[in-house]
């Protein structure tokens, strides 16, 4: 008999605060397991972000520090530039990347920064009781377009991905989900994709995670996994959108 | 094919049913008679027909599910 899934090493034993289904708990896993296997937990830093994962230093067994609402980027870039040698990361939600924090991820990928920004793109803000997000889809509910969004009135939401592929200094971006099982091995093989070609000092990485938020969705665990196949996966596309080392095979 | 068990931290599990959604065997079920502390029905293993593969751990937001193989 031998065990062939236990918790990784880089997670701390502390109960996560997260609604029950919540996938940041599915994507921190993700991160540490990555780290442990590549051996980097020891000598990584993690900056996380405002939002319902701005406790995430809690979870995460390995330095990490906590930024103002979407300056993640802004101080991962300092830490990475003071400590060259460190794996640097920024995990934010679409509220903090998106919206706030939309001048320094965009500065930050312009840049060419070597950090690795995981993003958790689930449509809404979760931790102030959502409300609708830059990437709230057309005619998805929140408690400030409560008829729906409407473009019109609401403006269009944004892709991030495809639009910080656009620039230069980004090596690598893919967006990933984590509604299956197969997405989530996807996922990680993404993140430690991402990781490497910071080790490798390529430039820019940014995995983007097409997530759940239940509870403010309004729908149970299972149902909202089915609502990011259905609606969030086609308005948000999975694949590679940006990667050097491909680009260089050609 | 292999052969397995799950093991779910009862005291971790918030019953978001996402490891029953998954199972292709369809062996796991939020307890019946089972509360924690925070007042959620845990997953259990209601059949000994697990075959190791991960699926519900890989879907687990808590952390809570290890898996074990019979070699």
């Amino acid at each position: 008999m031998s065990i062939i899934f236990k918790k990784t090493r880089a997670l701390t034993d502390l109960k996560m605060h997260y609604c029950p289904g919540c996938a940041h708990g599915i994507v921190h896993r993700l991160v540490a397991e990555v780290l442990e296997e590549m051996d980097e937990d020891k000598n990584t830093i993690i900056a996380v972000p405002v939002g319902c994962a701005v406790f995430a230093n809690k979870y995460f067994n390995f330095d990490s520090i906590q930024s103002a609402h979407g300056r993640a980027p802004a101080t991962a870039t300092g830490i990475k530039r003071v400590h060259p040698d460190k794996l640097v990361m920024t995990y934010q939600g679409d509220g903090d990347l998106a919206s706030i924090g939309t001048a320094e991820i965009v500065h930050a990928a312009a840049r060419g920064e070597k950090i690795t920004t995981i993003f958790i793109n689930n449509g809404i803000y979760g931790m102030t009781g959502g409300q609708m997000a830059p990437t709230t889809l057309p005619g998805m509910k929140a408690t400030t377009a409560k008829a729906g969004r409407d473009p019109q009135i609401n403006g269009n939401p944004i892709r991030m991905s495809e639009m910080l592929s656009t620039l230069d200094g980004p090596a690598y971006i893919e967006r990933v989900s984590v509604s299956t099982p197969a997405q989530v091995t996807k996922a990680k093989m993404a993140i430690r994709k991402a990781l490497e070609m910071q080790k490798a000092g390529l430039g820019f990485t940014m995995v983007e995670v097409v997530s759940s938020c239940p509870t403010n969705w309004g729908v149970t665990p299972v149902k909202a996994m089915e609502f990011i196949r259905e609606k969030m996966i086609p308005y948000y596309p999975l694949g590679v959108y940006k990667d050097v080392t491909a680009e260089e095979g050609k | 094919m292999a052969k397995g068990r799950v093991i779910i931290d009862e005291t971790i599990c918030k019953g978001c049913e996402l490891c029953v959604s998954v199972c292709p065997k369809h062996i796991l079920k939020l307890s019946e008679t089972k509360t924690n502390s925070a007042g959620y029905s845990p997953a259990e293993m209601i059949s000994d027909d697990c075959i190791a593969c991960t699926s519900c751990a890989k879907m687990c937001p808590d952390c809570a599910i290890t898996v074990e193989k019979f070699d």
